[in-house]
């Protein structure tokens, strides 16, 4: 990868939300919540999922504490899912972790990504790789009801 | 750059030659290395003690007595010797070869700990321990049921030895503490720490993981009971650590592990166990790194530890107050007597930023916790970003540091 590519991880768009995270509040009456844990990091996550008949993410949230790419992260997946059904989560979730581990290219391979593409390249960060999927993996944990917290390790 | 370095107490322009590992560039720029408190580079000497070994004298130790074993053998036990006068021991049977810091403190608590800890036993250990000095004795507590009695920590990152007095008592059967604080620099008093528990006969372990590099060690003038450290700290190679002991406590410990070279014979019936120090050295040692952290201990002797300490207070100072400049940038780890170990956060960059931003740079710092998660609990933060120099480093490097984290507040800022 050349050194232009390189330093394309910190793009603007991933400054603009962290500095400014979208639906970053507690949902009070959540129907699925999930805590993440980053132990590498010390990143911290929970995401407040708010299901309407067991199928659509009619709202989706997050608090917690990390480095810029896992807020921005968090702030992008909480915008791309709202108003998905889960079956439209899980296949973002899918596209999303090949495409941080470089093995979905957004211009070569159909996806649902949108802005999320954002993130391709960050497989040439292997030791921040885990900071954009910590989010993904919490909403999972989430959606599944996991109730002890979630790992990346 | 020989208009600084010159000025000082060391020819680092020369001394930089003989690491090979400096001369390398990062994304395209020549590479600043400033994680020596996780590792450190080996000079060349050290690369070719070992080369040298597996091209032309390769060969168990303690075994044969062909020409291959004997040399092998007589390289082995004369690092044990390097070692012994280097922390200035007594006897080198006082000197134990294990894997690192970590085994070494390991072997204790395992070997010392299992036999002579009780239930209601009281441990010592200070709030800054990397955690190798604190899971071994929780993991020997819960076994035992011991107490685990941890030292506070000032705001400075310094021990506070009033209550370090206080924890000690008649159910204190053991004290463990680093020397120097890998996450914040501390350089502990640790020589008044081991006076205070020998008036109670209670025996001290001293990690001394950070501190060889930096101080001289002498085992007889701190009288500690042992001391534990690493050789790819010492610019040596990784796999190889020490533990010293004093000959009384290691004669009256039971073997840690079983195997090979630990025995003096063997059967079925009744297996009788080596001298010291080979009682405490089961299986083949790693004889390769072993002869190699000799000739990083030749190295470092030959530049001198208390040159490399005068070298390294003008480094530290001079980092100290560049970083400071950098507005909103506030240092975890201000204890008055300080190794070179630079600890900080900005509020604007999480320290995992900063880390890719400055390695875009060629520069390596380490981000993160330092595996002392107690510490950044105690400063509430969730990682720092860190500094660690050596005697290789020079004050162009720090400047350049400055400069890839001014870059770096210039990408974060509106």
């Amino acid at each position: 990868m050349d050194y232009d590519s390189r330093t394309e991880l910190y793009q603007q768009m991933i400054l603009e939300h962290n500095k400014k995270p979208r639906n970053f509040h507690k949902i009070e009456n959540a129907t699925h919540t999930a805590e993440g844990y980053n132990p590498l990091c010390g990143d911290h996550i929970n995401i407040y999922l708010q299901l309407k008949n067991d199928s659509i993410i009619d709202d989706i949230s997050f608090i917690g504490d990390g480095c810029a790419i896992s807020k921005a992260s968090a702030s992008m997946m909480t915008t791309a899912l709202k108003g998905k059904t889960i079956e439209e989560a899980n296949v973002l979730f899918d596209q999303f972790h090949k495409l941080i581990k470089g093995e979905l290219v957004p211009e070569r391979d159909k996806n649902a990504l949108g802005k999320l593409t954002t993130f391709t390249g960050i497989w040439h960060f292997p030791a921040r790789v885990k900071c954009a999927s910590l989010c993904w993996h919490t909403m999972k944990g989430a959606l599944n009801q996991v109730v002890k917290p979630v790992s990346t390790e | 750059m020989t208009t600084n370095t010159m000025t000082m107490s060391l020819n680092v322009t020369k001394i930089r030659q003989d690491f090979p590992n400096l001369h390398i560039q990062v994304h395209g720029k020549p590479l600043v290395y400033l994680d020596n408190a996780a590792t450190t580079f080996k000079p060349k000497v050290v690369i070719d003690t070992i080369l040298k070994h597996y091209q032309s004298g390769t060969s168990n130790v303690h075994r044969g007595i062909h020409y291959l074993s004997e040399r092998a053998t007589q390289d082995f036990e004369t690092t044990r010797e390097k070692v012994k006068d280097f922390i200035n021991a007594r006897k080198a049977l006082e000197i134990i070869f294990t894997k690192g810091t970590t085994e070494s403190i390991n072997l204790v608590t395992n070997s010392y700990g299992r036999t002579f800890l009780q239930k209601g036993d009281e441990i010592i250990i200070s709030g800054m321990e990397h955690h190798s000095n604190i899971v071994p004795w929780q993991i020997l507590c819960e076994e035992k049921g011991c107490v685990l009695r941890v030292v506070p920590i000032n705001d400075n990152g310094e021990l506070i030895f009033g209550e370090f007095l206080k924890f000690l008592g008649p159910k204190t059967k053991l004290v463990s503490m680093v020397y120097v604080s890998n996450s914040l620099g501390t350089i502990n008093p640790i020589k008044k720490v081991i006076e205070a528990a020998h008036r109670l006969k209670i025996p001290v372990l001293v990690d001394a993981a950070q501190a060889v590099s930096h101080i001289k060690v002498d085992v007889q003038d701190l009288d500690c009971d042992f001391l534990a450290f690493s050789g790819h700290k010492l610019f040596g190679p990784t796999g190889v650590g020490i533990l010293y002991g004093k000959e009384e406590l290691l004669e009256k410990m039971p073997p840690y592990q079983g195997g090979g070279d630990m025995i003096a014979s063997v059967s079925f019936e009744k297996t009788t166990y080596n001298v010291l120090p080979h009682k405490f050295e089961a299986g083949t040692p790693n004889v390769a790194d072993v002869i190699g952290l000799g000739a990083a201990i030749d190295y470092v002797q030959s530049i001198g530890l208390e040159n490399i300490a005068e070298y390294e207070e003008e480094l530290l100072a001079y980092g100290t107050k560049i970083l400071k400049s950098i507005l909103g940038l506030k240092l975890i780890g201000t204890a008055k007597h300080k190794a070179s170990i630079l600890s900080f956060i900005l509020p604007s960059i999480h320290p995992h930023d900063l880390g890719t931003l400055v390695n875009e740079e060629g520069i390596a710092i380490r981000t993160g916790h330092h595996c002392t998660q107690p510490v950044m609990k105690r400063f509430n933060v969730p990682a720092t970003a860190r500094a660690s120099l050596a005697f290789y480093n020079t004050k162009e490097e720090l400047d350049r540091l400055v400069a890839a984290i001014t870059k770096a507040k210039e990408i974060f800022s509106d």
